[in-house]
């Protein structure tokens, strides 16, 4: 974080000062961040080891990791989804596809002559990711070459995937018992699988768009998609690698789901990964009508919501009201990251004109350009000059 | 017809209007008459302000100053429905109807025939199909609206416009996207409009429009009313002059090239056309050549310029590059070839405003490498930097996001994209269109330097003079077609581009 250089009227000359926590505070990640820590001092007093990780039985223990085992799907399936929405698109199907390649993968396996092999399980999962690509290609297909509307295109495979997965199923859940299939969502030495293989694919796809020219590519379709078809960007292929990316990450989720439970559920597996996936990119700051996306982002907000999930288990709350709780949280965040409401709130704390606050908090945003030295400059940045003002007012 | 105009009540009266917006002056004591039972044009070339006089007297914005008179009584029109309950009404450019919904729910829509809170359906479709009926439209009011054609829709819309008791109908472009045929059914519509009284206030480019319907014109041209004229006693080498607004006299000389292109065409048109957007024209471009092209808005400038980028795919004719047969389908097959293009709409069509400078310069070289092969971060912060250097791009910074540089800062940044991939031939359309004197003139230096290294160029502007001072050949167009091609030099003027524009035999 580089820090502005102090203003000579600046009240404080503590790193932390007032500047530099606004500053903090509109940085994008900020209220996430804040929500989860916060979700997580809730349970010191009922739960005092919560921070604690321990062994047992040659496994790593402790609620974190519980938390991270039961959050990674939910990472996987909204790295995903960030590179969908961030072409302003949408997968709505994610949960049923999670449920294809689950089931997919345990159908092949009760069929093995040696379930235990470790050929069986790597067939398995290789028929589970195929069955993922495959739904990936049928939404790409759709969406970038037809010109079908993405909510409708992966509405339907929402709807038809449980059918599908049904229909491999025989409308039964397929339990397994396979040694080597259940390594899958397993522990690999004294690390949980689900955590390794979430870090993995997150490290993956990092590299995948920043190393590559992936990422600038599909921000400029995200951004705005007539320029970017001006500029020779081939705007369906690169649709067609994000649906087809994302029905692979959410294939590795139901791998990982029904590794975990030795079991398919065609109706259950992934139910809701759709919703928790969106809400997670929302909370990381991309936005859902296209351009910027921000992985890191989306690891904090699956992990907001995989905490307050575990919280409110641990508080004994209903089940029937987590939803509820999840709802709250997630539009509390996304009001604290909303500068309209910021200026709002802003202004109701100093008494002054909405206006003047809205003024002053675009002044702070990190990304603002400046433009001082400029001779023309001034003119196009209203609101710098306001910017040491900030700095003066006493609460 | 002249000499009663000065008797009879104006219908409508705007005089002495004022509008300001934050950058510039929009209108500037502007005064305009529409008398009852007359069609009257309203012109000018784009920025003239004419939409802004348009928006004021029906209530979309309010004039600073000023003032309207309606029937000779003063009023304050300070919202669309005050202007529509004042009897005017409005159809633009586009349709703004609800294409799912019939004809008659359309035509009726916010003014059902109701009884006891339940619409009368059978009362609606028996009005509706008797305004159609009126209009000379055989249609079925009960068929949805999207299985009519595009000019019947607009019809329909003036139908809607009309079904109230209307005294004023203003007539935004209606004809920009109707072939001959329907372009002649809206003015058989319009005529009887009028006989009935009613005065039309009619917005169009095409010149020859104006001289087959109208009966009187205000020409506006920067804010400014220029003249007031009936249709009669102006002729189109005039009407142009006036629009363009520049004296024959005050025209610069041509400053001549230093070098002269020559050799086979870099590109080569033949038949190529497209429905519907221009017909099909013949153009060589030739290495070092500028081509400009010079025409009124909606002549078909750009439409030209997009089949050559393969933004539009040309449904007739052929293309070829340096001899060989290209189809160019999309833009990605015209840039595989070397063909550059800078849209008139930066915004829209240029610019990604929340990707940085240095992601907006290298996106185009970036996406013709693929996205496996990323410019290596030294070579692309050297490009950047290298192009902000050459083209001025002021803030210098790489990391400000596009959305936030000024207009010329803009245009200068999506030529570096274009630059920066080395061209053979750039289309450059409207490239110093609202910004300032200093870009502009860096961007016409820049037009010469580089068909002087070799490079083909097609230059479009609004402004004759620009095309002029800086292009070899000048292609002319006029509604849509290409209708010379005439070679630059001290012997071409703007006075010899304008009667060609006006349709009439060059001297």
């Amino acid at each position: 974080m580089n820090s502005p250089s102090p203003s000579p009227s600046a009240p404080s000359r503590r790193p932390w000062s007032r500047e530099s926590l606004f500053k903090a505070a509109s940085h994008r990640l900020f209220w996430p961040a804040v929500m989860l820590v916060a979700l997580m001092l809730v349970n010191l007093p009922s739960t005092p080891g919560y921070f604690s990780v321990g062994m047992r039985h040659g496994h790593l223990y402790g609620s974190l990791i519980n938390i991270l085992i039961f959050t990674s799907p939910h990472i996987l399936v909204g790295v995903g989804l960030t590179l969908v929405i961030a072409t302003a698109g949408i997968d709505l199907s994610v949960g049923a596809v999670a449920a294809i390649a689950g089931t997919a993968a345990c159908w092949w396996v009760v069929r093995a002559p040696d379930q235990n092999a470790a050929a069986t399980a790597l067939a398995a999962a290789g028929i589970g990711l195929a069955a993922g690509l495959a739904c990936g290609l049928w939404n790409g297909f759709f969406v970038a070459r037809m010109g079908i509307q993405p909510i409708v295109a992966t509405l339907t495979l929402m709807v038809a995937g449980r059918g599908v997965a049904q229909l491999i199923g025989n409308g039964q859940i397929i339990t397994v018992n396979s040694s080597s299939y259940a390594l899958i969502g397993g522990w690999w030495g004294p690390l949980p699988s689900g955590i390794l293989i979430a870090a993995a694919v997150v490290a993956a796809t990092i590299l995948l768009t920043r190393r590559t020219a992936l990422g600038l590519l599909i921000e400029s379709v995200g951004g705005n998609a007539e320029a970017a078809r001006l500029a020779g960007v081939r705007a369906r292929r690169i649709k067609l690698i994000v649906y087809v990316f994302c029905g692979l990450c959410a294939a590795i989720a139901g791998l990982m789901l029904s590794s975990n439970t030795s079991s398919a559920d065609a109706n259950n597996s992934g139910l809701w990964y759709e919703l928790d996936g969106i809400l997670a990119v929302v909370l990381g700051g991309t936005s859902l009508s296209g351009g910027r996306f921000h992985l890191g982002g989306t690891v904090l907000g699956a992990l907001v919501i995989g905490t307050l999930n575990n919280t409110l288990f641990a508080l004994g709350v209903p089940a029937q009201s987590n939803l509820v709780f999840e709802g709250a949280v997630v539009i509390i965040v996304c009001l604290l990251q909303s500068p309209v409401f910021r200026a709002r709130f802003v202004a109701w704390r100093r008494r002054i004109p909405v206006g003047v606050a809205a003024a002053r908090a675009a002044s702070a945003e990190p990304r603002a350009p400046r433009v001082t030295g400029d001779p023309s400059g001034p003119a196009d940045v209203p609101g710098a000059p306001a910017a040491p003002t900030t700095t003066e007012v006493s609460g | 017809m002249a000499s009663d105009t000065s008797q009879t009540t104006p219908v409508l009266q705007m005089s002495g209007i004022r509008k300001q917006f934050p950058a510039v002056l929009a209108l500037d004591d502007v005064g305009f008459r529409l008398l009852p039972g007359e069609i009257h044009a309203l012109l000018g070339e784009n920025g003239a302000g004419k939409s802004t006089l348009i928006k004021i007297a029906t209530g979309v914005y309010e004039a600073d100053a000023g003032q309207i008179r309606l029937g000779g009584v003063p009023v304050r029109l300070d919202s669309p429905t005050a202007a529509q309950r004042a009897g005017i009404s409005t159809v633009y450019q586009e349709v703004n109807l609800c294409p799912n919904l019939s004809v008659a729910e359309n035509i009726l829509l916010g003014r059902e025939p109701v009884r006891a809170g339940r619409i009368r359906w059978r009362e609606l479709r028996r009005q509706a199909a008797e305004l159609v009926a009126r209009f000379g439209l055989d249609i079925d009011v009960t068929e949805p609206l999207d299985r009519y054609p595009l000019a019947v829709q607009q019809l329909v819309a003036i139908v809607r416009a009309v079904a109230v008791d209307v005294k004023i109908l203003i007539l935004d472009e209606p004809t920009s996207s109707l072939d001959r045929d329907e372009v002649a059914r809206l003015f058989d519509v319009m005529r009887r409009l009028r006989d009935h009284g009613v005065a039309i206030c009619f917005v169009t480019h095409f010149l020859d429009q104006i001289y087959e319907v109208c009966d009187r014109m205000t020409v506006l041209r920067g804010g400014r009313v220029v003249g007031e004229h009936p249709v009669a006693e102006l002729d189109q080498v005039g009407l142009v002059r006036l629009m363009i607004g520049k004296d024959l006299a005050a025209l610069d000389e041509l400053a001549s090239h230093v070098r002269e292109p020559s050799g086979d065409p870099l590109l080569a048109a033949r038949g190529t056309g497209r429905r519907g957007a221009i017909e099909p024209f013949d153009l060589d471009v030739r290495p070092g050549e500028v081509v400009g092209l010079a025409g009124l808005l909606g002549s078909g400038r750009t439409e030209l310029a997009r089949l050559l980028f393969g933004a539009d795919a040309a449904d007739s004719g052929t293309v070829s590059v340096e001899g060989e047969p290209a189809t160019l389908h999309s833009p990605t097959d015209a840039i595989e070839r070397g063909i550059a293009f800078c849209s008139e709409n930066r915004k829209t069509e240029g610019l990604i405003p929340e990707l940085t400078i240095r992601e907006n310069i290298i996106l185009a070289l970036q996406a013709s490498r693929g996205w496996t092969r990323p410019i290596p971060p030294a070579r692309r912060d050297a490009l950047v930097a290298e192009y902000i250097k050459v083209l001025d791009i002021r803030p210098a910074d790489p990391d400000v996001a596009a959305g936030s540089l000024s207009g010329g800062n803009q245009q200068k940044l999506l030529l570096a994209r274009w630059l920066i991939t080395r061209p053979r031939l750039l289309i450059l359309d409207e490239p110093t269109r609202g910004i300032d004197v200093g870009a502009k003139a860096e961007i016409q230096k820049l037009v010469v330097s580089l068909s002087e290294e070799g490079m083909a160029m097609v230059f479009i502007s609004a402004e004759l003079e620009e095309v002029l001072r800086l292009s070899h050949t000048v292609g002319v167009l006029r509604d849509r077609r290409l209708i010379a091609r005439l070679a630059g030099g001290p012997d071409l003027t703007s006075d010899r581009i304008m009667t060609t524009i006006a349709g009439e035999v060059a001297a």
